[in-house]
């Protein structure tokens, strides 16, 4: 950027940064420091006691526990689903391609209402997977298929420009030297996805953790069972536990930005190990 | 090619012709497997749902007044919200790209802040400032203004919500266009309001609409923020989500799937023009992206042919 002979010419700055500044306080600062306010109140203590709840537990346990799980699943998926799209011609991918985005765009209620119906024991996939013995609605498995809807896209689209923008070159030097596909695609084409794989794992993830509208409906919501920390945060405020709900919020908070802190280490440690920038 | 110009087409059909067909054949089949599953089957399950008693039956769905009054109310909250966020996204844009100032980092991670926090506990944030013991309900009560339980308090969370969409938009397209129409337009003595009118907008206009497109999808479809703070009262605080909820909770599945197809179609509406805006981005931002990629980043790009 060139700062220094732009600085004053164009006019707007006060009015414009002004507003900016004093919108984002009515709507995001002011509410989040009444939280973090509410929260100073509870004390170290207070805190401690909420979170050895064993329904406290079992909800944070349950909601990280899948969320992990989906976000792993959704970065094979999504690499998948971004190789295929970049790589092959197939009749339909343009359409796919715009799919992709579907769970942006579908209300999360819409969703879980329909992963319900299709996963219910008396559902089109629910019904021939209870013969199997497997249950899918109402248990943990159907509220982490929930959780890889919503958080499908993130996966996808971050690893895909990447895939487009990449040189073929180094491939085909790979292969040259005597690799077969595999190994290029394990020693070449990885590392240089990697990043962004991370950064897609890492949203996903914190999408799944915030998630309430399509799980709730999947979930059977079940306490120590199926309930998500969400839903129980939902529960303490309809008890007008507000307290025992600022403090959950705000642990579950604490952990989703210690969780992208971390990514973002490891992914300045990806990025010095190997060579390659952020994508 | 998914990104015509951005990716080659020639050394993409060679890399593809490297692959052998059965692992070509088995990975789109994966791929379209696992999006048949997961993304296409519970879309049609909506319309399948709807319409099991036949169309007549779905419809009736749309003569009960509270089902109209939460039609009427979700497109009365998105009227709000999505104005707003437009006027604070241009702003935003505005300040943040056209102009250099301290902060300005700190900036653009509070504005993209609402993304991260769950809906759930965006909802009861505004609780805690504006609830019955809130930080200003009793002041607010006492002037007879109820914010949670009322209209105010769902917009209040679907403004939340959606806060960042227009300027996440907005910014990146602005800095790309760089400054220098702008100031020629000072030199030729252009005032503020007419820069942005005839010189910014319309260069950004095509993001500007895909901000706002994104922005009203979310508002109209928000379900755990306004569930938070709406009190589910019929005909009073209920959203079409909301409404979505109470008939699929009373069992009344048929009235359930029609009022969620209604926002199934609106999800399907935005994709298509999301599609083709996007198209229409590219083409017109292909040069200028391609410039950009180059410079940022070169690993990853290589050596120009």
């Amino acid at each position: 950027m060139s700062a220094a002979k732009n600085q004053k010419v164009l006019p707007g700055f006060g009015i414009a940064l002004g507003y900016t500044v004093l919108y984002l306080s009515l709507i995001v600062l002011l509410p989040l420091s009444a939280a973090f306010v509410e929260a100073a109140k509870i004390g170290p203590s207070g805190f401690w006691e909420i979170l050895m709840r064993p329904r406290v537990l079992a909800a944070l346990k349950l909601s990280f526990g899948l969320s992990l799980a989906a976000a792993l699943v959704n970065s094979v998926a999504g690499l998948l689903v971004a190789w295929v799209l970049t790589r092959y011609n197939f009749p339909g991918k343009k359409i796919i391609d715009a799919a992709i985005d579907l769970p942006f765009a579908l209300p999360t209620a819409v969703a879980g209402i329909s992963l319900t119906a299709v996963y219910a024991p008396r559902g089109w996939l629910g019904a021939p997977l209870a013969e199997l013995g497997i249950k899918v609605a109402f248990a943990p498995l159907g509220i982490m298929i929930a959780l890889m809807f919503v958080s499908l896209p993130f996966a996808v689209r971050t690893v895909q420009p990447v895939l487009e923008n990449m040189d073929s070159e180094l491939e085909e030097a790979s292969a040259t030297l005597g690799a077969g596909r595999w190994t290029t695609f394990r020693r070449v084409v990885l590392p240089v996805l990697m990043p962004s794989i991370l950064t897609g794992f890492a949203t996903s993830f914190a999408r799944c953790v915030g998630e309430y509208g399509s799980v709730v409906f999947i979930s059977g919501n079940m306490p120590m069972k199926t309930e998500i920390a969400p839903l129980f945060i939902v529960t303490q405020i309809e008890q007008y536990d507000l307290p025992g709900a600022t403090a959950i919020a705000m642990i579950m908070l604490g952990v989703s930005f210690f969780f992208i802190l971390f990514i973002n280490l490891l992914q300045a440690w990806n990025s010095r190990r190997t060579g390659t920038t952020k994508a | 090619m998914h990104h015509p110009g951005v990716s080659y087409e020639g050394k993409s059909v060679s890399r593809a012709a490297r692959d052998p067909l059965w692992s070509r054949v088995f990975l789109i089949a994966g791929a379209l497997v696992f999006l048949g599953v997961l993304l296409v089957l519970p879309l049609a399950t909506v319309f399948v749902e709807a319409l099991r008693k036949g169309l007549g039956a779905a419809l009736e769905t749309f003569a009960n007044p509270d089902a109209r009054y939460a039609i009427w109310l979700t497109l009365l909250v998105a009227g709000i919200s999505v104005p707003l966020n437009l006027v604070f996204g241009l702003a935003a844009s505005w300040a943040v790209t056209k102009h250099d100032f301290r902060g300005k980092s700190l900036l653009l991670t509070l504005i993209d802040l609402p993304f991260s926090v769950s809906p759930v506990i965006s909802g009861l944030f505004l609780i805690l400032v504006f609830g019955v013991n809130g930080w200003f309900g009793p002041m607010l009560n006492s002037l007879g203004l109820q914010i949670i339980f009322a209209v105010p308090g769902i917009v209040l969370a679907t403004v939340f919500i959606t806060f960042p969409f227009v300027a996440r938009e907005l910014i990146p397209a602005m800095e790309s266009m760089g400054r220098e129409e702008e100031q020629a337009a000072v030199i030729l003595g252009a005032s503020g309001w007419q820069i942005l009118r005839r010189v910014t907008l319309p260069n950004v206009r095509w993001a500007l609409l895909y901000g706002v497109l994104l922005c009203n999808a979310r508002a109209m479809g928000e379900f755990g923020a306004v569930s938070v703070v709406s009190g589910h009262i019929r005909g009073e605080t209920n959203t079409v989500p909301l409404h979505v909820e109470i008939l699929y909770n009373e069992y009344n599945f048929v009235a359930a799937f029609a009022m969620a197809s209604v926002l199934a179609i609106l999800a399907l509406l935005t994709l298509v023009a999301k599609t083709m805006l996007e198209w229409r981005i590219q083409r017109l931002q292909q040069q200028v992206v391609l410039e950009r990629t180059r410079h940022r980043d070169p690993a990853l790009v290589g050596p120009q042919p």
